[in-house]
C-alpha cells in the first residue's frame, strides 16, 4: 500500500519541527501542510478536535497529535534508524527528560525571554536550574542519544536555534559556555546535523517575529 | 526475573500513585510500598530519588529511580513483558492510548484541583471544565468495555484513580459525576470489580477528609 503521510504544521513551531527532523533523520517522504493559526483549516479542526494544535501527524488518512506521542508513533511505526534505546530505563529516561523539557525546561526559558528588569532576573533563577539539570544529562555523551542522536535531541532541540534568536532579540545571554560547556558543544554538533541543518526556520523572520512578541508584551506593561 | 526489588514511594491519596500500584498489580509483582508523607515534610530519600520534581509516584527498580507516573507505567510494561499487556500492540492505537494519557495528565487534575481549592466563578469554570473534560473521555470510551477495548489497559489505568477524588469534587463543587457522565461511572464500576484496581484506590471519603485537612491547613475554607 502507498504510504501516505502529511504533516500540519506551521512554519514556526519548534514542536512541529521535532517532526520533520524525526521524518527526515528516518528517511521517510512526507509532504508539508503550512498552517495559519488565526485561520485555521477545517483539516486541522477535524484532525485535531481536542486541540486544535500543531504539530499533526496524519498517516494514511489517521492523525496523530501531540509532538512527543507522534515522535513515539512514527519510532513504532518505522522501525530503521532507531531514535529510542532499547533498554527500558534508558528509555523511561529519555521520556522523562523530554517530559521535562516541554513542561518545565521550555516554559522557563521563555518567561526570561518575554519578561523585563526584575520580572527577568527573577526568571533566570529556575530557568538557570533546569539549564543545569539537562547540561548534566549530556556527561560522557556527544548526543542526548549517545554515540547518535536520538529522540531526547529531538525534544530539546528547540534549544539549537530558538535561544540564538531570542539571545539575539533580547541581547542576554543565557546559555554561557563556561556555565554550560557540555549544553555548548552539544548545540554545535546537533544544528550541524545535515537533516537538522537544512530543516530550520528562516533566522531573520524568526527574529522579527520573536522581537515582535517580546514588544508586545512590554508593551502590557 | 530472579532477583528484583521494586519499591514504590508513593502517597496513599495520590492518583498518580494508584496508578503505578494498579500496574504492579496487573502483572503480579511483589514491591516494597513506602508511604511519603506529603501534608508535612518530604524525605531526603525522596529528594535523592526525584531531585527534579520532588514528587511521587517513584517507582524504583534495583535501585533506578523511574518518575512520572505514566513513563513508570509504560516501564513496568516493557520490562514485565510476558503477563497482562497494558498498552496495546498496534503503533496507532499505543498513540491514542498516549494522547488521552497526556490529556488526562494536562487537564483533569488541574480543574479537579480547582474545584475544591477556589469558590464562586473560578470553582464553576473548574466544574464545567473537568465535566467537559470527562464527557470526551466518555466519547473516547464509546461502547468498549475498557478504553483498551475487550482489556483493561493503559488509558483505563490513567483515569480510573480520579474516581477516588470524585466524592471530593462532588461535595465540594455539589454537583454529581455520575449525573452528567453515567457511561463513565459505570465503566468505572467495571473496573472496580478487579482487584488490581479495588485494592489500589483509595477510599473516596478517606481522601475527602484528607482535603478537609489540607484545606484548613492553606486557610482555603
Amino acid at each position: 500500500m502507498a504510504e501516505e503521510v502529511k504533516l500540519i504544521r506551521t512554519w514556526s513551531s519548534p514542536f512541529a519541527l521535532r517532526i520533520v527532523w524525526a521524518l527526515k533523520l528516518k528517511g521517510i517522504e512526507f509532504e508539508t501542510v503550512l498552517e495559519d493559526l488565526a485561520s485555521k483549516s477545517p483539516l486541522l479542526l477535524q484532525s485535531n478536535p481536542v486541540h486544535k494544535k500543531v504539530p499533526v501527524l496524519v498517516h494514511n488518512g489517521k492523525p496523530v497529535s501531540e509532538s512527543l506521542v507522534i515522535l513515539e508513533y512514527i519510532e513504532e511505526t518505522w522501525k530503521e534508524k532507531p531514535l529510542l534505546p532499547e533498554d527500558p530505563y534508558e528509555k523511561a529516561s529519555s521520556r522523562f527528560w523530554a517530559k521535562f523539557s516541554d513542561e518545565k525546561l521550555l516554559p522557563s526559558v521563555w518567561t526570561v525571554f518575554i519578561s523585563q528588569g526584575n520580572k527577568q532576573e527573577e526568571a533566570l533563577v529556575p530557568a538557570l536550574e533546569n539549564l543545569q539539570f539537562i547540561e548534566e544529562q549530556l556527561e560522557g555523551k556527544k548526543f542526548f542519544g549517545g554515540e547518535k542522536i536520538g529522540l531526547l535531541d529531538l525534544a530539546i532541540g528547540w534549544m539549537a536555534d530558538m535561544v540564538s534568536v531570542l539571545e539575539e532579540v533580547t541581547g542576554l545571554k543565557l546559555i554561557q559556555e563556561d556555565k554550560f560547556p557540555l549544553l555548548s558543544a552539544w548545540i554545535e554538533i546537533f544544528a550541524d546535523v545535515p537533516e537538522i541543518k537544512e530543516s530550520g526556520a528562516p533566522r531573520e523572520k524568526l527574529i522579527s517575529k520573536f522581537q515582535a512578541i517580546r514588544d508586545a508584551y512590554a508593551a502590557t506593561k | 526475573m530472579g532477583g528484583s526489588e521494586v519499591i514504590l514511594l508513593d502517597f496513599w491519596a495520590s492518583m498518580f500513585g494508584m496508578r503505578v500500584r494498579i500496574a504492579l498489580a496487573e502483572k503480579g509483582i511483589e514491591y516494597e510500598f513506602k508511604e511519603e508523607d506529603l501534608v508535612d515534610n518530604r524525605s531526603p530519600f525522596l529528594l535523592k530519588m526525584n531531585p527534579v520534581h520532588k514528587k511521587i509516584p517513584v517507582l524504583i527498580h534495583n535501585g533506578n529511580p523511574v518518575c512520572e507516573s505514566l513513563i513508570a507505567v509504560q516501564y513496568i510494561d516493557e520490562v514485565w513483558k510476558g503477563k497482562a499487556p497494558l498498552l496495546p500492540s498496534d503503533p496507532y492505537q499505543r498513540a491514542q492510548a498516549r494522547f488521552w494519557g497526556d490529556f488526562i495528565d494536562k487537564k483533569v487534575y488541574d480543574h479537579g484541583a480547582k474545584i475544591w481549592k477556589t469558590k464562586g466563578a473560578e470553582q464553576e469554570e473548574s466544574k464545567k471544565g473537568l465535566i467537559e473534560c470527562l464527557k470526551l473521555l466518555e466519547g473516547e470510551l464509546g461502547d468498549k468495555p475498557y478504553f483498551g477495548g475487550e482489556s483493561f489497559g493503559y488509558l483505563d489505568i490513567a483515569l480510573v484513580p480520579f474516581y477516588s477524588w470524585f466524592y471530593t469534587y462532588e461535595t465540594f463543587g455539589k454537583f454529581s459525576i455520575e449525573a452528567e457522565c453515567p457511561t463513565l461511572i459505570g465503566w468505572v464500576k467495571r473496573c472496580m470489580d478487579k482487584e488490581s484496581v479495588s485494592k489500589s484506590l483509595a477510599d473516596p471519603h478517606k481522601v475527602h477528609d484528607l482535603v478537609l485537612i489540607l484545606k484548613k491547613k492553606h486557610g482555603l475554607e
